[in-house]
């Protein structure tokens, strides 16, 4: 006769990757869910010894603090030319760095865009929820047509303020770009969508095809002014629709992968 | 090494790539281009990095991603690009990684132009970037100054985890004079325990200058100013000539202070007791020295290509003891020794009152030289 | 008979957001309003029977805080077996 006991599995577990320190992030950030992302793609890569992070000025200052990988603070927005400069002394390091829509589309752009256009070796995770987070709710280069943030308080008039800023559109048109994406974090399919988007992102650069960006659609329940889960609603709603999810350009190397 | 005859821009590439810089970061701008493109040359074909930032502001945060990995790491620019790279030095100073800036320094405010000037002694010597941090900073005179001391910012920048600057002046950057390049060093092969490299087999580590806690940050600060204090203690430097018994001294640096000598050697021809102090860190600043100078001095001369920015160091250092007169050219104008040569003879011959502002007279001096009318 | 399976909440970092508890579709899933985290939040608990396993609830999770187990049915694992045993 068999054993009584019933075989347990272990459906999942905290990454290694992420450290043991709690998040600062308001109960429900989406920050939290792409944080996790990362570091279950580095557990399961088993880069994280020779990962290095570059973290950005935004609610994600504190990115590393959260992960058990190699980390580096940037200057707001520097982080694509900080990463750079890593990844050119260290070119068998994957390096990426994360960055918040304030951050990467607005005072770094740039830096991105040149990043992108020298097809530098990095992978971008790009966090765009629309809104300054950390400074309390102002506009971000992100934020919707109409959206009321506090430096907008009428709502974003797109005759004075300008149009949302579609990054993975626009960074897939240079040559550079091996891999650009844009995912949304706003349900368990879209998640799982996400993950596997940095996984292939990493994946390219860890075979030299240059710059790569996932773009995750994110919430900020707390400066939207509206519950978490309404947030994720709100995403759905009005977000998806300014911000397609899509493939927006895949290295050709890419498409036979299968992860 | 046999001496070559060496412009002053090459020089000092090449000069930091036998000191073994790893990594250079930097952007196109008159009059230090040749840095650039020699670098670009160089350093690939030695298998070391060298790119072409799309900013400034670009090329000072890839110096600091690179600095941060332990590398030997530098770049260079000129006076405006080193305005833009103020926000990279103060982040770069706070998170105390070592790297050396070349400024080769051309006329300003603004765009100015592209002629020799010693404009940006402020906005490096003292400050520049947010917060508190002092560079060490080196005033070459010579072709053979700037090749040595872009070492020497290597080794200084390493020792004390800080940012070494070399400031030239268009001058030194793009003349050339026979000058002795040093042998080739070897890369290094260990990296210090600081570096974030990746987390293999050991705690991972991040370097920052974020410090959240003003508590933290207020001891960092502390911490800053201890380094500050040894730098001071022992890497002041300087050169003198014919001060024993001079009674008049003038005090110039970098080409300021090259012209400076010319006039001195003159006056002396002459039989006049001049001398010449030529401060080479300009940060930190030989204090010390000079007030000893004014100890035994009638007088002092400040001749600088600004409108006197060292000159409130001097004053500093002299504390009202003896006079001290001033003369400068601005924006991108050099003096001639002949300049340098009159005021030496005026002032040995003028009685220069201890009070008063000596900028404010050599403004009303100046007026007439460059045509200017109220 | 369904999968059985089950949670362990972390409660150094649930902070109590309710993404889980909206996403679980067996709908086993509720905060535990009699008690609270160290830093101040209701977790989150398995309110009743009914969880599979099926980890949702970790996906939707944006502290890491939680931990999904659940039983290899019984022909799965004997199927996994080796001959004999």
């Amino acid at each position: 006769m068999v054993t009584t006991a019933t075989p347990v599995q272990v459906v999942y577990k905290r990454p290694a990757s992420l450290s043991d320190t709690p998040t600062h992030y308001c109960p429900g950030c989406t920050h939290g869910i792409a944080h996790r992302l990362i570091a279950e793609v580095m557990d399961e890569m088993n880069i994280r010894e020779r990962a290095i992070g570059v973290a950005p000025v935004g609610c994600s200052v504190f990115a590393y603090n959260y992960f058990t990988c190699d980390f580096v603070e940037a200057a707001h927005g520097r982080a694509p030319a900080m990463a750079t400069g890593i990844k050119r002394v260290l070119p068998d390091r994957v390096v990426f760095t994360y960055q918040g829509d304030g951050d990467m589309a607005s005072i770094g752009m740039s830096e991105i865009v040149h990043a992108a256009g020298r097809g530098e070796n990095i992978t971008v995770i790009f966090i765009n929820n629309a809104i300054y987070g950390m400074t309390g709710g102002q506009m971000a280069p992100t934020s919707l047509p109409g959206q009321k943030t506090t430096s907008s308080p009428t709502g974003r008039d797109v005759e004075s303020m300008g149009f949302p800023m579609k990054m993975a559109e626009l960074l897939s048109q240079l040559e550079g770009a091996g891999y650009v994406v844009r995912r949304s974090l706003h349900d368990p399919k879209n998640i799982r969508m996400a993950k596997k988007a940095i996984r292939l992102a990493f994946e390219t650069q860890i075979r030299g095809l240059g710059f790569s960006m996932v773009e995750l659609l994110s919430t900020c329940n707390t400066n939207w002014g509206v519950s978490v889960l309404e947030a994720m609603q709100y995403l759905k709603d009005h977000m998806l629709p300014v911000y397609p999810i899509g493939d927006y350009k895949v290295s050709p190397a890419l498409e036979n992968l299968r992860v | 090494m046999p001496k070559e005859l060496l412009k002053g821009n090459v020089a000092m590439a090449e000069a930091a790539v036998r000191a073994g810089v790893e990594a250079y970061f930097g952007y196109p701008i008159t009059p230090q281009t040749e840095l650039l493109e020699w670098m670009s040359e160089r350093l690939p074909a030695l298998g070391r990095t060298f790119l072409q930032a799309e900013s400034e502001v670009a090329a000072i945060n890839m110096l600091y991603g690179a600095a941060c990995t332990g590398a030997r790491v530098m770049t260079s620019s000129s006076s405006p690009g080193i305005s833009l790279m103020m926000e990279g030095l103060s982040y770069i100073a706070g998170t105390e990684v070592p790297v050396v800036l070349i400024d080769v320094m051309r006329g300003g405010p603004g765009l100015g132009n592209i002629a020799p000037s010693q404009g940006d002694y402020n906005q490096i010597v003292h400050g520049g970037g947010h917060g508190d941090y002092h560079p060490i900073v080196l005033a070459p005179s010579s072709i053979q100054e700037a090749i040595d001391f872009t070492v020497l910012a290597f080794d200084l920048a390493e020792k004390y985890r800080t940012i070494a600057f070399v400031i030239a002046d268009g001058n030194i950057g793009q003349m050339m004079e026979p000058a002795e390049l040093p042998p080739m060093r070897p890369l290094r092969t260990e990296y210090p325990e600081w570096a974030v490299r990746g987390a293999m087999g050991r705690e991972h580590h991040f370097l920052s200058s974020i410090y959240i806690d003003p508590k933290d940050e207020e001891v960092t600060n502390y911490r800053l100013m201890q380094v500050w204090n040894r730098i001071q203690a022992n890497e002041v430097r300087y050169r003198e000539y014919y001060i024993e018994d001079a009674e008049l001294v003038v005090v110039g640096f970098g080409t300021a202070g090259r012209i400076s000598l010319s006039a001195v050697r003159n006056a002396r021809a002459q039989g006049l007791k001049v001398g010449l102090f030529r401060p080479i860190t300009l940060s930190p600043y030989p204090f010390k020295e000079l007030e000893e100078i004014s100890q035994h001095a009638k007088k002092i001369l400040v001749v600088e290509m600004n409108s006197g920015q060292m000159l409130e160091d001097v004053q500093r250092a002299v504390k009202g003891r003896i006079p001290v007169e001033f003369y400068g050219r601005m924006g991108g104008m050099v003096p001639f020794p002949d300049e340098v040569l009159a005021e030496i003879l005026r002032i040995q011959q003028e009685e220069i009152p201890l009070d008063g502002d000596p900028r404010q007279r050599w403004m009303e001096r100046f007026a007439p030289i460059i045509n200017w009318k109220n | 008979m369904p999968v059985k399976g089950w949670i362990e909440v972390d409660e150094r970092y649930c902070k109590g957001c309710e993404l889980c508890i909206s996403e679980c579709p067996q709908n086993v899933l509720a905060l535990d309003l009699d008690h609270l985290t160290p830093k101040g939040y209701h977790p989150v608990m398995l309110k009743m029977e009914g969880c599979t396993g099926c980890g949702i609830c970790a996906i939707m999770c944006p502290e890491a805080a939680l931990t999904v187990y659940r039983e290899v049915p019984q022909k799965a694992a004997q199927a996994v077996q080796p001959s004999g045993g």
